[in-house]
């Protein structure tokens, strides 16, 4: 078994209440990180090398280093909650079954940053995420751990969980104060940054879930500790939310390093590929990286092993490699449609473009009807390169990395599997008759 | 003062001059277009990407060059920065993009539009587009309705910039109307077809960059580059009373604020004045206005004289289709 961090308590029973959390060595790191001064706090997450969970691994001690304490206005510590990237159900996990380690990463990051009022922004769909995450808030108070004068040091700190409504751009920082604002979710035009001007216009600072429940363990075994597993880019562990044709889709923690050979053939995690199949491709970090097929996601092009880690998914750019991303590890076998999971994607993005730039609000929307007509068999061989085309021009000319995240799985799809849009074009009978198991049964279910 | 070079051209401007007013300092071909950018609306900016520019080394004191296009309409320019505005072949295949993106769910109503001759995304796409359309799509469609009295919305040239919010956010007193959904669903609309009436709602229409707002006085009445546009005054007690006058023969057709150089209105214009005094006994006409003839269709046609409608035209209004166009109430 390898190194748990954030799930080594996961099986113990009734870990979801206060009582058995604190007894289980909970809210330790509270009461020692409250003897620390702040940035002591931070100097630790410096030192452990963590990069942010939620898709981009920005390191978390040096954005913390970069809130402006010094104007003397409030600062906020936002965590995003908002989980909504296909493939990606890791942050759902952990507030589902250990909300307690959250709401500890909360108070000791609050701390370290100064915070007083601290938010918790949940995806408007996890509604009973958010009963268990306020009770858990409304029994840490109880216990002291919340509230005025925490454990007699004088810090005072409120917590409060804001839903969304449900829309994916909310994820996205600035999107998400604008939301927690009560406006429209659009993202802002950066800089500023979050770490200057942020909710309400105070320095804030945004993590996700995951980077904000590993806080207490760097606290209580110092940064140092955890700077030692993993890799040397990439330290510690990180949660993986495996699924599609495996044999055990879940959530799993791997320290990062891992070869991704053995993260999707091992017992101990996805166990091979379900039902006999081979495998044909793999979504490494979210719905958003680029797709590689089955030989270069198990080895670099340089013929590396490829390793579950921010800097051995990335070898080779996007010509070749990937990215680590949330985590959303999506496996498909020999007989999954690339242009079907394609036009999937490129209808999500284009569901969930919020708008406001121009690129991405009509190039989402064309590249969904141009992957459309090609997987429904009025495709001609030019619309690949128009869509080639299209993407390109999204890439890097949005306000946000939305537009990129719609442009990135077009690419790599038309990159990687370029035989199979052809196959799509030409064989357009084959392409209609061919069984997704969808068609028929939505047409048997009519009659 | 910094210095930056923009096309190849050195200038000095002020500390936290944005790359597009930079440009805009020395006018001419080095200045980037603008469909959402408006400088006297604040937090205009950021949305078209028309204004895309590439910045070549960063500044003095760190020279890399930016990794992404920037837009140059909500970037500051630095000491010693240098950018390419259509000396990059990335930016003009990138603005390629921009008028595509721009033009996918665009009608092609440009004939019967009242915009067309002014329109700022006809300009777009002659300046910067391809001649030809890659997307035979389905575009999206609305119907064309009246938000007010005054002003009729064809959501369908929307090419959503956000002027017009900004405009009833910082200029009336109360904003009834705004973006609804999101993506490509988003359309501007009154909030439960509240009508739009507001001493100063009538700038919307000058700020809109297409004919998406247009003002139901002078719907299809006639086509810009048949009028004379006159700047004209009066006394008037919510606003600066400046304005255009765009007649024909004696008849004022309509009344505009006045829009500089680069297309922007500077002194906004109250609805009286707009919509209340079109005899021209009611203004003190200063004279005939400078226009730039830069625009597709108003090329060669600012004359002295006004150029008159052929009759063959007009014969062709008299259906009763035509009839039901008519816009005033
Ligand atoms: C479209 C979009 C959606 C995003 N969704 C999420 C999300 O659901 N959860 C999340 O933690 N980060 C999301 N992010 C990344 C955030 O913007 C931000 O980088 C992150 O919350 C920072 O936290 P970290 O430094 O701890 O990773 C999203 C980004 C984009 C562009
Ligand atoms: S890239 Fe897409 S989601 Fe992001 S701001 Fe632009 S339109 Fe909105
Ligand atoms: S808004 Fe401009 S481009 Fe669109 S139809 Fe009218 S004149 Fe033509
Ligand atoms: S109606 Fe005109 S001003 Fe308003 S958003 Fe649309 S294009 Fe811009
Ligand atoms: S003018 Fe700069 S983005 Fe629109």
């Amino acid at each position: 078994m390898s190194k748990k961090i954030l799930l080594d308590k996961i099986n113990i029973e009734g870990i979801k209440s206060f009582d058995v959390y604190r007894a289980n060595g909970g809210y330790a790191s509270v009461e020692k990180a409250l003897k620390m001064a702040p940035n002591d706090v931070i100097e630790e997450v410096k030192k452990s090398g963590l990069r942010g969970r939620g898709g981009a691994g920005f390191p978390t001690g040096m954005k913390w280093s970069f809130l402006d304490k010094k104007s003397g206005r409030p600062k906020y510590l936002v965590c995003n909650a908002d989980e909504s990237e296909p493939g990606t159900f890791k942050d759902r996990y952990l507030m589902e079954f250990i909300p307690h380690l959250l709401i500890e990463g909360m108070i000791v990051s609050s701390f370290a940053l100064e915070a007083n009022l601290s938010f918790i922004y949940v995806r408007g769909e996890f509604r009973w995420i958010i009963k268990i995450l306020e009770q858990a808030i409304a029994e840490a108070k109880r216990a002291g751990f919340l509230g005025k004068n925490i454990l007699g040091t004088g810090y005072d700190l409120e917590l409060v969980v804001q839903t969304g409504a449900g829309a994916y751009i909310c994820g996205e920082e600035t999107a998400l104060l604008e939301s927690l604002e009560g406006k429209r979710g659009l993202p802002r035009i950066k800089p500023p940054f979050p770490a200057v001007v942020g909710l309400y216009g105070m320095p804030t600072v945004v993590n996700n879930v995951e980077s904000i429940a590993v806080v207490p363990w760097i606290v209580l075994n110092s940064g140092e500790e955890y700077a030692k597993v993993g890799t040397a880019k990439s330290a510690g562990t990180k949660l993986i939310s495996a699924c599609g044709n495996i044999n055990k889709p879940g959530v799993y923690e791997i320290e990062l390093g891992l070869p991704v050979e053995e993260f999707i053939f091992s017992e101990e995690y996805c166990g091979g590929i379900a039902n006999g199949k081979r495998m044909k491709a793999v979504v490494a970090g979210g719905s958003s990286v680029p797709i590689l097929p089955t030989e270069l996601i198990l080895k670099t092009a340089a013929g590396e092993n490829r390793l579950m880690s921010y800097e051995s998914l990335s070898d080779g750019g996007f010509a070749t490699g990937t990215m680590l991303g949330s985590g959303g590890f999506i496996v498909y076998d020999e007989d999954q449609c690339i242009v079907r999971n394609t036009w999937n994607f490129a209808r999500f993005y284009h569901h969930e473009s919020c708008g406001q730039c121009s690129p991405c609000r009509e190039g989402t929307g064309w590249m969904e009807r141009i992957l459309h007509s090609i997987e429904n068999g009025h495709g001609k061989m030019s619309d690949i390169d128009l869509l080639w085309d299209v993407q390109r021009k999204i890439e890097g000319n949005t306000i946000c990395p939305l537009g990129d995240a719609a442009a990135w799985p077009v690419a790599s799809a038309i990159r990687h599997f370029r035989e199979e849009f052809e196959w799509h074009v030409m064989e357009p009978k084959e392409c209609m008759n061919r069984n997704y198991g969808l068609r028929e049964k939505s047409i048997m279910s009519i009659a | 003062m910094i210095k930056v070079t923009i096309d190849n051209i050195e200038i000095e401007v002020a500390e936290g001059t944005t790359i597009m007013n930079a440009a805009r300092q020395v006018g001419g071909k080095i200045v980037p277009p603008a469909m959402c950018y408006y400088t006297s609306l604040k937090g205009s900016g950021g949305k078209c990407r028309a204004c895309l520019v590439k910045v070549a080394q960063g500044s003095a004191k760190d020279p890399r060059p930016m990794p992404k296009l920037v837009a140059s309409c909500c970037t500051n320019a630095q000491d010693g920065m240098v950018v390419q505005n259509i000396t990059s072949p990335d930016v003009v295949e990138a603005r390629r993009g921009i008028v595509e993106m721009l033009l996918v769910n665009h009608p092609l109503d440009c004939p019967i539009c009242d915009q067309a001759g002014e329109c700022e995304l006809q300009n777009f796409a002659f300046d910067h587009g391809l001649e030809k359309t890659r997307s035979d799509f389905h575009r999206r469609e609305f119907d064309p309705i009246d938000i007010g009295p005054h002003i009729k919305l064809h959501m369908t040239r929307c090419i959503l910039c956000y002027r017009c919010t900004m405009v009833a956010d910082q200029l009336t007193e109360e904003r009834v109307h705004g973006i609804l959904w999101r993506g490509e669903k988003s359309e501007i609309s009154t909030y439960i077809q509240k009508a739009v009436e507001n001493d100063f709602s009538g700038n919307m229409i000058d700020v809109c960059p297409v004919g998406a707002l247009t003002d139901r006085h002078f719907r299809f009445r006639n086509r810009v580059w048949y009028l004379n546009p006159m700047d004209a005054h009066r006394d008037c007690k919510k606003c600066s009373g400046k304005v255009v006058l765009w007649l024909r023969g004696e008849e004022v057709y309509r009344v505009t604020g006045r829009k500089d150089e680069v297309g922007e209105v500077k002194e906004f214009i109250c609805n009286e004045c707009r919509w209340d005094h079109f005899d021209v006994k009611d203004w003190k006409v200063e004279g005939p206005r400078e226009m730039e003839k830069w625009s597709v269709i108003t090329a060669n046609k600012y004359s002295d004289e006004a150029v008159e409608l052929p009759d063959e035209l007009y014969s062709k209004l008299n259906n009763e289709k035509w009839n039901e166009f008519e816009g005033v109430t």
